[in-house]
């Protein structure tokens, strides 16, 4: 091959490749390569100060009171990943599959499913806080109203319900897209294949099992991929809607609000913390990589080929 | 008709009965919300208190009135359209460039380049936003629209970048030939042969990123902290602090929110469910 000579034709695709690269380059890879470094500083607000080795991390992980609020939200995240996995992803694929049988007013139930998905997190975290209000709120009011009033309570006020409360609205937000995906991964099944599967069974049961399942694993794959990708980098929802400190006690406490509180401070406690901030940073950025990683290759695995 | 095929039938009819109220349950679920939200943005907050399922007199719009005067709303939103559209215009015609590059010639390094880009595809962003913060500070571009605007444009790169190439990739070359036969420069070519054979990615592209850039609140929450700067969604919630029981303001504030990528939704949901779902599954 050629040294690339800057003339003519090298010129014109350096110019072509170079700004996108800068852009890339800079605030994408750059950040990144940095917050790793980052993480083995010692930091006096905004001033970086003497190389520590592991001492961050160690910090987070292990000395109280940081590794138990550590845990703690750890504990969450995983709470709201393997929800939403069953309610999110569960409903969706059933949506999926009610849509593909294009029944009358399909369409209209299609863009109704995705209308959520388009609104921003602020709009849906603040709507469903209002109406998550004890007295006023448009839950216990419904509650009333239908003769359940005494199943009205302070959802997002108590520990037993902030949590379940805040994955309910997640999952109502983002329930379109899974279903929509699926739904992407059914039509594209081969007409031919479910005409076979129609003449060897009744059973609705098996034919989900043993012939929509299997052949919409690559829709599951992204779905279930870019919910456990979420689901840890959850910060939005618990933000708006029950505070920077995870309150009640701590209780929707997840890694993406300890690390904004570490890093920036909160208003109770003004301290911040690049060092530890990055040590979290870097330490949930591993385990989604690592994790994301192995388990696509797992999925890609059954996922067949026709 | 047999007793075995009726017993098909019948089983037909009453799964797709079950599916059928599965959807209408659902889509009434998504609906019901978003529907007290706008009915509740044309009533007074005792109103919304007392009768919180009445149909409002429409002609009230004072909370509309009152959001549209009183408050930054409308600073908000120029703010959203300004960034959105420069991070969506630059995003589009650096990714096009790079994606077009990658696809059409052949040069030393373009399969590790088109790698760097997908890497970023998987990055969560908001874990470097320390590094990210202290750059901008850096640049001088803290607390300024510019700041979100560079780093829309690197977010939504990658999964442009990727998306451009493979349909560029498609695209058949003879006509490209057929111009550089006739002496057209390559400037020339890619302007008026390929460019506009591109476009169904690009729209694709724009809306898979338009969505997310639209809607963000994390970054203007770490880097703008100016009242003037900030965007519709960041400006929302410093408005929502200030009328927390005004409820008849805050539904409208909500409402005219939401509204306008609500109607573009409505009236591009095909474009829209096909940008959001083909960006991730392809």
């Amino acid at each position: 091959m050629p040294a690339l000579r800057l003339t003519g034709r090298g010129l014109w695709i350096t110019a072509l490749i170079v700004p996108p690269l800068v852009f890339v380059a800079t605030f994408v890879a750059y950040p990144i390569i940095s917050a790793l470094a980052y993480a083995f500083f010692d930091w006096q607000g905004l001033l970086r100060g003497e190389f520590v080795w592991f001492q961050n991390f160690e910090e987070v992980l292990f000395k109280e009171p940081f590794a138990s609020w550590t845990r703690n939200a750890f504990m969450n995240n995983i709470i709201v990943f393997l929800v939403l996995m069953v309610v999110q992803n569960g409903l969706g694929f059933l949506l999926a599959y009610a849509l593909w049988r294009e029944l009358p007013g399909a369409a209209f139930h299609r863009v109704a499913v995705f209308l959520p998905v388009v609104l921003s997190t602020v709009i849906v975290g603040i709507l469903w806080k209002l109406f998550f209000h004890p007295l006023f709120g448009l839950v216990n009011q419904s509650l009333k109203t239908v003769g359940l009033g005494e199943l009205a309570q302070p959802w997002l006020g108590q520990s037993s319900t902030a949590l379940g409360a805040l994955i309910f609205v997640n999952a109502w937000h983002w329930v379109g897209f899974p279903t929509l995906v699926f739904l992407a991964g059914m039509q594209r099944i081969p007409r031919e294949v479910l005409d076979a599967a129609r003449m060897e069974t009744e059973s609705e049961w098996i034919k989900i099992t043993k012939i929509v399942w299997p052949l919409v694993a690559p829709s599951a794959t992204v779905v279930f991929i870019l919910l456990f990708i979420g689901s840890f980098n959850w910060f939005e929802l618990p933000y708006l809607m029950a505070g920077l400190d995870g309150s009640p006690f701590g209780s929707t406490d997840v890694l993406g609000l300890y690390f904004y509180r570490t890093a920036f401070g909160n208003q109770s406690a003004g301290v911040q913390d690049f060092g530890r901030g990055s040590a979290l940073a870097v330490l949930t950025f591993l385990f989604i990589a690592v994790v994301a990683a192995f388990w696509t290759v797992r999925l890609r695995k059954r996922e067949l080929q026709l | 008709m047999t007793a075995e095929s009726r017993r098909g039938l019948l089983g037909t009819l009453g799964r797709d009965g079950l599916l059928q109220v599965i959807l209408v349950a659902n889509s009434f679920f998504m609906l019901f919300p978003i529907v007290i939200m706008v009915l509740s943005a044309f009533k007074p907050t005792a109103a919304i208190f007392n009768s919180p399922f009445a149909i409002p007199d429409f002609t009230n719009v004072g909370n509309f009135v009152a959001v549209w005067t009183d408050t930054n709303f409308v600073g908000y939103l120029g703010n959203s359209l300004l960034v959105t559209g420069s991070s969506i215009a630059l995003i589009l015609v650096l990714g096009t460039m790079a994606a077009y590059a990658i696809a059409r010639y052949e040069f030393f390094g373009s399969a590790f380049v088109l790698l760097f880009f997908i890497a970023g595809l998987t990055l969560p962003l908001k874990l470097a936003i320390i590094p990210l913060f202290i750059l901008m500070r850096d640049l001088s571009i803290l607390n300024t629209p510019l700041s979100l605007i560079c780093v829309y444009t690197a977010m939504g790169l990658p999964s442009t970048v990727f998306i451009m190439t493979g349909f560029i990739r498609t695209l058949p070359g003879e006509l490209e030939d057929a111009a550089r036969m006739d002496g057209a420069s390559e400037l020339r070519i890619m302007w008026s042969v390929l460019l506009p054979l591109a476009r169904p990615a690009m729209v694709i592209s724009a809306i898979y990123n338009l969505v997310p850039i639209w809607n963000d609140f994390f970054f203007p929450l770490v880097f703008i902290q100016n009242e003037a700067y900030k965007t519709l969604p960041q400006g929302l919630t410093t408005f929502m602090g200030e009328y927390t029981t005004n409820w008849g303001i805050l539904f409208a504030g909500l409402t005219l929110s939401a509204a306008p990528i609500t109607l573009i939704y409505i009236v591009l949901s095909k474009q829209f469910i096909n940008g959001m779902t083909q960006g991730a599954l392809k």
